[in-house]
């Protein structure tokens, strides 16, 4: 394999892990979503990448619905309802960001020390993609719990399927089939949780969860 | 006569960058006035200026000690080694062996402490308020610039100037997500270091949001004309170092003969002057930060070169 393939595999993937930081430090919300659709858009072409390298032509499949659904259906649907909701020129409390982006580095300096030593008897490209899949997991996961917006939190919510999927491509072939139902579930997911803004929305007429925060059981006996 | 022409080629180079520096100043103040519709002063004023402050009487305070005194001439001193040494039209020059990375960024440090000294030794509110600013400023800057230094070092195998250049220039070293998370992090910590927008106001001498302009508020006469010099040296300083570690093409590197060092004089004025005009064009499309957002800032840039260093962990060596 010519040196050029692995380094336009690294850099796909390197630029999924620096839009994932991109959305853990921007704090307006339209922004978060252009971030979300580029990092999806960034994706897709990673996997194409895979395609051309592995010589899978299945995984361009999964790069289309990537880019189709992740990086124009969600991001639309999302602008429309931050949109209906009113909350489009809204700039988020993020939660300290210097300890978060120093959380971050430390998230990502933790999954490549827990992969590269696990996968030293596979090829370098899925070694490295799955570092960089388990870093733009964990900070999906670090984006969902800084964050005080509802909407923000499923961006963080699917910023973690997009570390899956590449995670997925990275290891060689996941079937189709497993594949497009993740892409449903993803959608599925998605309607419940536009639906379930609206109700917080409805109820508390915010959606800034720490709202939540008095209605919880194991708080309220001592209220 | 090898000798000779060695250090003639090397004399050139401290020679051109003191040459070139006030220039650059006016390119940016030029293409920043045009920008903003107004005419602006000839591209040739900073010499103009310096000139008239050369011959200016310089005041001092009554209770401004040798320190203060001194301070100028170390901090121009300092920082036209520093710019020296950066290599600029040609590689492996006289004193190349000495340019090295973090040796610059020492140098650079060095002027810093002593302008931020002489800031607070007459004792006025603006000039310790400034100085307090800048020590914040490069407290958050240098690990950022460390750590630029460390992933361009690591690509490279060097923390050589000159053999960095190299190696960029002639081998195809391939993509790298990781030169340019450093270029993005390297571009932060100069704006930060020269005093641009959305740290600083280079314009401005009357604000409570100065930084640079506040330490040197006291200065007047030839005293002011060297800080100033230095000033501009510093800008071309950080323009030539994105010059010869992100951008190292046209440089001569192995036979010095007259053509190659004509065509690496051509390139490094072009390069040049493209960074002295892209930079007022970044300059008017953001607006100056609050104090207090410094820190996130210049997060931003530690977060970028954190992670290139990261990433050239993962991509080869292990």
């Amino acid at each position: 394999m010519p040196a050029i393939y692995l380094d336009v595999a690294h850099l796909l993937a390197g630029s999924m892990l620096v839009l994932s930081f991109v959305l853990l430090y921007q704090d307006r919300i339209t922004a978060v979503l252009n971030a979300f659709a580029l990092q999806a858009v960034a994706l897709s072409l990673s996997v194409a990448w895979q395609a051309f390298i592995q010589d899978a032509p299945l995984l361009l499949v999964t790069a289309g619905v990537a880019f189709v659904v992740k990086g124009i259906v969600i991001p639309t649907a999302l602008h429309r309802i931050v949109r209906r909701l009113g909350i489009h020129r809204e700039i988020e409390e993020v939660i300290s960001a210097g300890p978060t982006m120093l959380t971050g580095l430390g998230l990502v300096a933790l999954s490549m020390m827990l992969v590269l030593p696990v996968g030293e008897n596979v090829s370098i490209l899925a070694r490295e993609d799955l570092a960089f899949a388990l870093a733009v997991i964990l900070l999906g996961l670090l984006m969902m719990i800084t964050r005080r917006n509802a909407v923000t939190q499923i961006v963080g919510f699917m910023s973690v399927e997009n570390g899956l999927v590449l995670a997925a491509t990275g290891a060689k072939g996941m079937p189709l089939v497993v594949e497009i139902s993740v892409a449903f579930s993803i959608l599925i997911a998605f309607i419940v949780f536009g639906v379930f803004v609206f109700r917080i929305r409805e109820r508390f007429d915010t959606v800034d969860v720490s709202a939540l925060d008095r209605h919880r059981g194991e708080r309220g006996e001592h209220v | 006569m090898a000798v000779m022409l060695d250090l003639g080629a090397q004399a050139l180079q401290m020679l051109l960058v003191l040459v070139l520096a006030p220039l650059v100043l006016g390119v940016t103040r030029k293409v920043r006035a045009r920008l903003l519709r107004r005419v602006g002063p000839p591209t040739w004023q900073p010499y103009i200026d310096l000139w008239k402050l050369m011959h200016k009487e310089a005041v001092l305070a009554h209770n401004a000690s040798w320190l203060y005194r001194a301070t100028p001439y170390l901090v121009f001193a300092a920082t036209w080694v520093a710019a020296a040494l950066v290599p600029t039209y040609a590689v492996n020059l006289m004193f190349s062996w000495s340019a090295d990375l973090i040796a610059i960024v020492a140098l650079l440090a060095t002027a810093r402490f002593a302008l931020a000294l002489a800031g607070m030794d007459v004792g006025t509110a603006f000039g310790g308020i400034g100085a307090s600013r800048e020590m914040m400023i490069a407290s958050l800057a240098e690990p950022a610039m460390l750590l630029v230094v460390f992933s361009v070092a690591l690509i490279a195998g060097t923390t050589q100037l000159s053999a960095i250049a190299a190696t960029f220039a002639d081998a195809s070293i391939g993509l790298r997500v990781s030169l340019g998370l450093a270029l993005i992090a390297f571009v932060f910590v100069a704006i930060a270091e020269n005093a641009r927008i959305p740290i600083d106001n280079p314009a401005t001498h009357l604000e409570l949001t100065m930084v640079h302009e506040a330490m040197v508020l006291e200065y007047s006469g030839r005293h002011l004309a060297v800080i100033e010099a230095a000033a501009a040296l510093k800008l071309l300083l950080y323009f030539s170092l994105i010059g010869c570690l992100f951008v190292p093409f046209g440089m001569a590197t192995a036979d010095k003969s007259t053509d190659t060092i004509i065509l690496g004089l051509m390139t490094y004025v072009m390069k040049i002057l493209a960074l002295a005009v892209l930079l007022p064009i970044g300059e008017t499309a953001i607006a100056k930060m609050r104090v207090f957002r410094y820190p996130i800032f210049l997060g931003g840039a530690f977060a970028a070169s954190a992670l290139a260093v990261f990433l050239l962990f993962v991509s080869r060596s292990f």
